[in-house]
């Protein structure tokens, strides 16, 4: 066991709790940087995507899994994303200044979806918004003078000045880089007050209120915040896949985000970036067992989108706490060995509130 | 003048008539208790002063000032604070956050700032933090600073809550059923807690409580209510003893003797 002798409050708002924290960081950081060296460009693509997709999953855990709003249609943000950026850079825009109008114009239209959510919570939210992803669905495949329609957008790849990322490598560095400005942008909110305000709204509306939380304006904030990345998520993935339609923004991409996070872990950021990578290694896995299971089936294109189902209610019923939560049991197993107790994460069952309400 | 002004305010749910035409004044620097039965509307009169209720009829005024038109989330930054009948922490954080949290009217700092968790920050936090860490001594928490309120024992999360209201830095504080739930050695050291309050911190104390022992040994005032009326409103030992009070707390004898 480790404890932390602490001497002020400033060590106590530190980033990393304990020295060695930030020594695995870096080393990840540095493990992450060398993967060009070690790895095909297969595996770098996907890393590529991990990274991506992570941006995304940290904005729509900031929005549910922190603020508790549900949000059904996240797939639109990362459209409207993608579509600023690739008509931005088409008409010339640098790829820098059309990654943040990206951002910033998906955080417009999360303010602007967020506004009704003021009076909607739980279903009504989830209904609303995935309504919403529909009408962005259909208005991209509509507006054919603005997105190609159907047909499709040609999107450059990215670049930053003379650096043109066209091959894997680059690309990964890039997303990577995103990702990791991303998740210390998150951190850093979720530590301040604001942070703090948005778990209050989250656990206790009243109690919130209460505070002097304003609902409306930290669910604004968290529509705002979680659709910014969603945005910077889209953007990149136009500049990777370089071709996007409206096919690529589907409610199946909203529903993956939100297995993302399930699975990852409600309400941590390590979890947005541990599902992810399960959701990207998952249909290499169910291409993999394809093989083994009889024709039908393996050619029924309903297989994908049932894994993910499955793997969302197996999540909910035996690890609601999710990778994140399994990681942090298995910590503690070593940090305490040998005391470590099977209960010690069990959910108390609270007989004593209502015997003494 | 005084700090709250309750003016004929009149509620209805439907048809119930959950309060009618209840005044009272509440001055700087007193406890001032609010007793009556269940459904008497008294947790009404504090939903009404938070601003979660909007009165039919009537007014409030905090510090001279009408509230019909503030939001509820504007009330912290009126001075007013309050628990809840029932807990309403946040669960699954911290006690320290949920302290934290209590001084989220001293925010000053904004989203970019905070996003890079700039100097200006880090400085507000540790004030907070400070601020925190009194309330934490004030009310004997230091064992529970970094356990989640989930975790804690009932009485324990009472006190947490009346902390939380506390690091609010509150003018006025609104108190639903304090002592429900806790045992007599808890309840002693609320009623302690409450008397420092008032006399070392100089707030004013606004309760509802069924606990007549309570109320007895440290309100100044007292408010009956029945059936969202007001009974009598007086010094605590002439409400206590006031027969109307005792008839709609026991009922009447003739009650007994009928059934």
């Amino acid at each position: 066991m480790r404890f932390v002798m602490k001497r002020s409050y400033r060590e106590d708002i530190q980033l990393f709790k304990y020295r060695s924290t930030f020594f695995w960081y870096l080393a990840l950081i540095a493990g992450l940087v060398a993967m060009p060296a070690i790895s095909d460009e297969y595996i770098l693509s996907q890393l590529g995507f991990i990274c991506v997709y992570a941006v995304g999953a940290v904005g729509l855990m900031l929005l549910t899994g922190y603020t508790g709003q549900i949000s059904l249609g996240h797939a639109a943000f990362l459209a409207i994303g993608a579509y600023t950026s690739a008509i931005l850079t088409a008409k010339g825009v640098p790829f820098v200044f059309a990654l943040f109008a990206a951002g910033i114009v998906a955080a417009a239209a999360g303010i602007v979806v967020g506004l009704p959510a003021l009076r909607l919570s739980g279903l009504y939210l989830a209904i609303a918004t995935m309504g919403f992803g529909f009408i962005i669905e259909e208005i991209l495949a509509r507006w054919e003078s603005l997105t190609g329609g159907h047909r499709g957008f040609y999107v450059d790849p990215a670049s930053i000045g003379p650096i043109v990322f066209d091959t894997e490598a680059r690309f990964y560095y890039l997303a990577l880089t995103v990702l990791i400005l991303t998740v210390l942008v998150a951190r850093n909110v979720m530590r301040s007050p604001t942070g703090r305000a948005l778990i209050a709204v989250r656990d206790s509306e009243v109690a919130a209120q209460a505070m002097g939380i304003s609902l409306a304006w930290y669910k604004t904030i968290a529509f705002a915040l979680s659709s910014f990345f969603a945005g910077l998520a889209g953007s990149l993935y136009a500049h990777k896949i370089t071709f996007i339609n409206p096919e690529s923004f589907t409610r199946l991409v909203s529903i993956e985000f939100l297995a993302i996070i399930v699975i990852g872990g409600l309400g941590s950021l390590h979890g947005a970036v541990y599902g992810t990578a399960f959701i990207i290694f998952l249909p290499q896995l169910i291409g993999f067992t394809k093989g083994y299971l009889p024709e039908h089936l393996s050619d029924h294109p309903g297989l994908e989108p049932a894994v993910y189902g499955l793997m969302i209610v197996l999540f909910i019923l035996f690890e609601p706490m999710g990778l994140y939560g399994r990681w942090l049991k298995v910590k503690y197993y070593f940090e305490m060995f040998p005391l470590y107790k099977k209960d010690t994460f069990r959910r108390e069952k609270k007989y004593q509130k209502v015997e003494r309400q | 003048m005084a700090l709250l002004q309750a003016e004929r305010m009149s509620v209805a749910f439907g048809g119930v008539q959950a309060l009618v035409d209840v005044s009272f004044d509440v001055h700087e620097g007193e406890v001032f208790s609010i007793i009556g039965p269940n459904g008497a509307g008294k947790t009404t009169i504090f939903n009404c002063i938070s601003r979660f209720y909007n009165l039919d009829r009537g007014v409030i005024r905090v510090k001279g000032k009408d509230i019909s038109r503030v939001s509820p989330h504007a009330m912290a930054e009126m001075g007013v604070a309050r628990t809840f009948q029932n807990i309403e922490l946040f669960k699954k954080m911290t006690v320290i956050d949920n302290l934290m949290l209590g001084r989220h009217r001293s925010k000053r700092s904004n989203l970019v700032s905070e996003a890079l968790f700039i100097g200006s920050v880090k400085r507000a936090e540790i004030r907070s933090r400070e601020k925190a860490e009194e309330v934490i001594d004030f009310l004997d928490l230091q064992a529970y600073r970094t356990q989640q309120v989930k975790n804690l024992p009932y009485g324990i999360q009472k006190t947490v809550e009346l902390g939380r209201a506390l690091a609010m830095d509150p003018e006025v504080l609104l108190l639903d059923e304090p002592s429900s739930g806790l045992n007599m050695e808890e309840t002693e050291d609320l009623a302690f807690w409450l008397t420092d309050i008032k006399e070392a911190l100089g707030i004013t104390i606004v309760m509802v409580e069924h606990n007549i022992k309570l109320v007895q040994d440290i309100t100044d005032r007292v408010l009956a209510l029945n059936f969202g009326a007001v009974i009598t409103l007086g010094a605590a030992q002439d409400v206590l003893g006031d027969p109307e009070v005792i008839r709609a707390y026991l009922g009447e004898e003739s009650d007994f003797a009928s059934s």
